[in-house]
């Protein structure tokens, strides 16, 4: 468990160097002050606005930061040879594996924690009403950017940054069509499409069963059951992930 | 016990395209390392030497063959915390300082906190990077790079150090760094084993020479027997008081004259004509001044033989 942690560690203080980061929170604190001046524009429902728009900042930036660190986080290692150096110390590839991932979910919770005070003070600051489904709505993002950083991790095990990165996107735009898809089957006629509709909803992430940020700025409660079970599903998903990088790697000459 | 033991290894890559055989870069290599001896790995660039230190390493497998780290597959994970390593031309976490590098991989390899308290400062001030401490590595020159490297493959105070060309890329005030450094290695009784193409750095340092070349062992044994027995040395005579060009005699033994006034700079191929030499510079009533032999170098016995001169370097380009 040691060297995990070491390895988390470390990818965690790589994250917090990287200046990108700071940038992209100053975006999501931008998104978030638009948010206040588009609501002074309309009429009604401006706290709707505020809310949506506040939870939607933190799953953009969310997704950035998991998309584009994940799929370096092995491949990054494996170009610029500091690999090397680290299966040298008697530390398992799995345990390499595991330790990146934590380091970046580490990241992202930081990142995640401090998009939401900001949001929380701004509702607050302007008598919004702030409620529990917010933060149950912001706790199912915190999932699915674990379930996007797996992705990431998975691809970034045995392909390049730009392949990885088309992979994970195009699995995380299925991913939210993936109900769609799914209706699609339900009214096609043809067998053939029936099949591979639902092939593709049943293999790919179900990421819709984690976008509660509607029900959540509309402040309909978010039922608890539905939030274990969705989150459930989120953190099995990843963990099948992250035992097939580790499969993956495991295998990999350097 | 061997530190390093390794037989037939064979190591293939596949081809990219279908229907290419795969390139073999390893084709049956073995070799031995005892405990306690510098052992220099030379060869020229494609000969092997990477490929081999990275199968010993865990980095990649054998296609066939065996290769053992004191007793234990190199794939061995536990069998790491006795080894240390500097891979070629290695990059490392550039946003890390000197202390943080080295406490990471102190971490990695299971030391304590109290013993890399002590254990960090030590290793900094061996390689002479103590004011570089808390600098960002981004920062170092390649010289300190590579020295800082070496503090990392050396954290943990292992028995066996293996380093992939640690002199490649250096100028010579930095070459001259590393090499006291492995002689200062071996003064602490530990094995190293380290690839090179630049052969002064073997002959200088090394108390045993495997010479690899198309991924085959050419030979191994002691620096000075490689060079100095068994192989054709040449002699260099110098004299006073005579004309070589004068002298058909001499000129047909030797096989280069040189004269300078009344000095003469007289090369033999072997040491076998040396009487005959000697001879008619008596008979001519020339004055000897010296006669020195030259002993082979590693460069001359083994690659024009081998056919792999290209990228085998003198040390001159470092």
């Amino acid at each position: 468990m040691w060297p995990v942690l070491v390895i988390a560690s470390n990818t965690f203080r790589e994250n917090l160097r990287d200046k990108i980061l700071y940038n992209l929170l100053l975006f999501a604190g931008l998104l978030m002050g638009a948010s206040l001046f588009l609501a002074d524009l309309t009429i009604m429902e401006h706290y709707k606005i505020m809310t949506d728009m506040g939870l939607a900042a933190i799953n953009l930036v969310g997704v950035i930061i998991a998309v584009f660190v994940g799929i370096g986080l092995v491949s990054k290692e494996i170009e610029r040879r500091t690999i090397y150096t680290i299966v040298a110390r008697p530390i398992s590839r799995a345990q390499f594996v595991v330790g990146k991932y934590l380091g970046l979910v580490t990241t992202l919770a930081v990142n995640v924690l401090v998009m939401l005070s900001v949001f929380l003070l701004t509702l607050w600051g302007y008598q919004a009403p702030v409620h529990w489904t917010l933060v149950q709505a912001v706790q199912l993002i915190m999932v699915e950017l674990m379930l996007i950083t797996a992705i990431a991790l998975f691809f970034s095990t045995f392909s390049s940054a730009t392949l990885s990165a088309i992979f994970t996107i195009g699995l995380y735009i299925i991913g939210h069509l993936t109900t769609d898809l799914r209706g699609l089957a339900q009214k096609s006629h043809s067998d053939a499409v029936k099949a591979v509709a639902n092939g593709v909803y049943y293999v790919c992430p179900n990421l819709d069963m984690l976008n509660m940020k509607g029900q959540a700025a509309m402040g309909i409660a978010i039922p608890l059951s539905y939030e274990a079970l969705a989150t459930t599903y989120g953190l099995l998903y990843a963990g099948m992930l992250i035992v097939g990088a580790c499969l993956i790697f495991q295998q990999r000459d350097f | 016990m061997d530190a390093i033991r390794i037989e037939g290894l064979v190591k293939r890559f596949r081809s990219g395209w279908p229907g290419r055989p795969p390139a073999t870069v390893l084709d049956g290599l073995s070799l031995s390392v005892r405990e306690g001896e510098i052992f220099g790995f030379l060869g020229p660039n494609g000969s092997g030497k990477t490929t081999t230190i990275k199968v010993l390493m865990g980095l990649i497998r054998a296609t066939a063959g065996t290769a053992e780290l004191f007793g234990k597959p190199a794939g061995d994970v536990q069998i790491r915390r006795r080894i240390g390593f500097l891979p070629e031309a290695s990059y490392f976490y550039d946003y890390l300082t000197a202390e943080e590098f080295l406490t990471f991989y102190g971490n990695l390899s299971g030391m304590g906190r109290d013993r890399l308290r002590a254990r960090v400062p030590q290793l900094l001030e061996m390689v002479g990077l103590a004011e570089a401490r808390t600098r960002q590595l981004r920062k170092f020159s390649k010289g300190m790079l590579q020295r800082v490297g070496l503090a990392q493959a050396l954290i943990h105070d292992p028995e066996l150090v293996i380093l992939d060309e640690p002199m490649s890329g250096l100028d010579p005030i930095g070459r001259k760094q590393v090499r006291d450094l492995i002689l200062g290695l071996r003064d602490q009784g530990k094995t190293v084993f380290f690839s090179t193409h630049i052969i002064p750095d073997v002959e200088m340092i090394c108390d045993r020479v495997g010479v690899i070349a198309k991924g085959k062992l050419l030979t191994t044994g002691r620096v000075d027997e490689l060079a100095g027995h068994g192989h054709t040395q040449s002699v260099e005579i110098v004299c006073q008081g005579i004309t070589v060009g004068d002298n058909p005699a001499i000129q047909t033994m030797a096989v280069r004259v040189l004269q300078r006034g009344p000095q003469a700079l007289i090369v033999l191929p072997s040491p076998d004509r040396l009487e005959g030499v000697l001879g008619e510079i008596r008979k001519h009533g020339g004055r000897l001044i010296s006669v020195t032999p030259q002993k082979g170098s590693l460069e001359e016995l083994f690659f024009p033989s081998s056919g792999q001169q290209a990228g085998v370097g003198s040390g001159r380009k470092a």
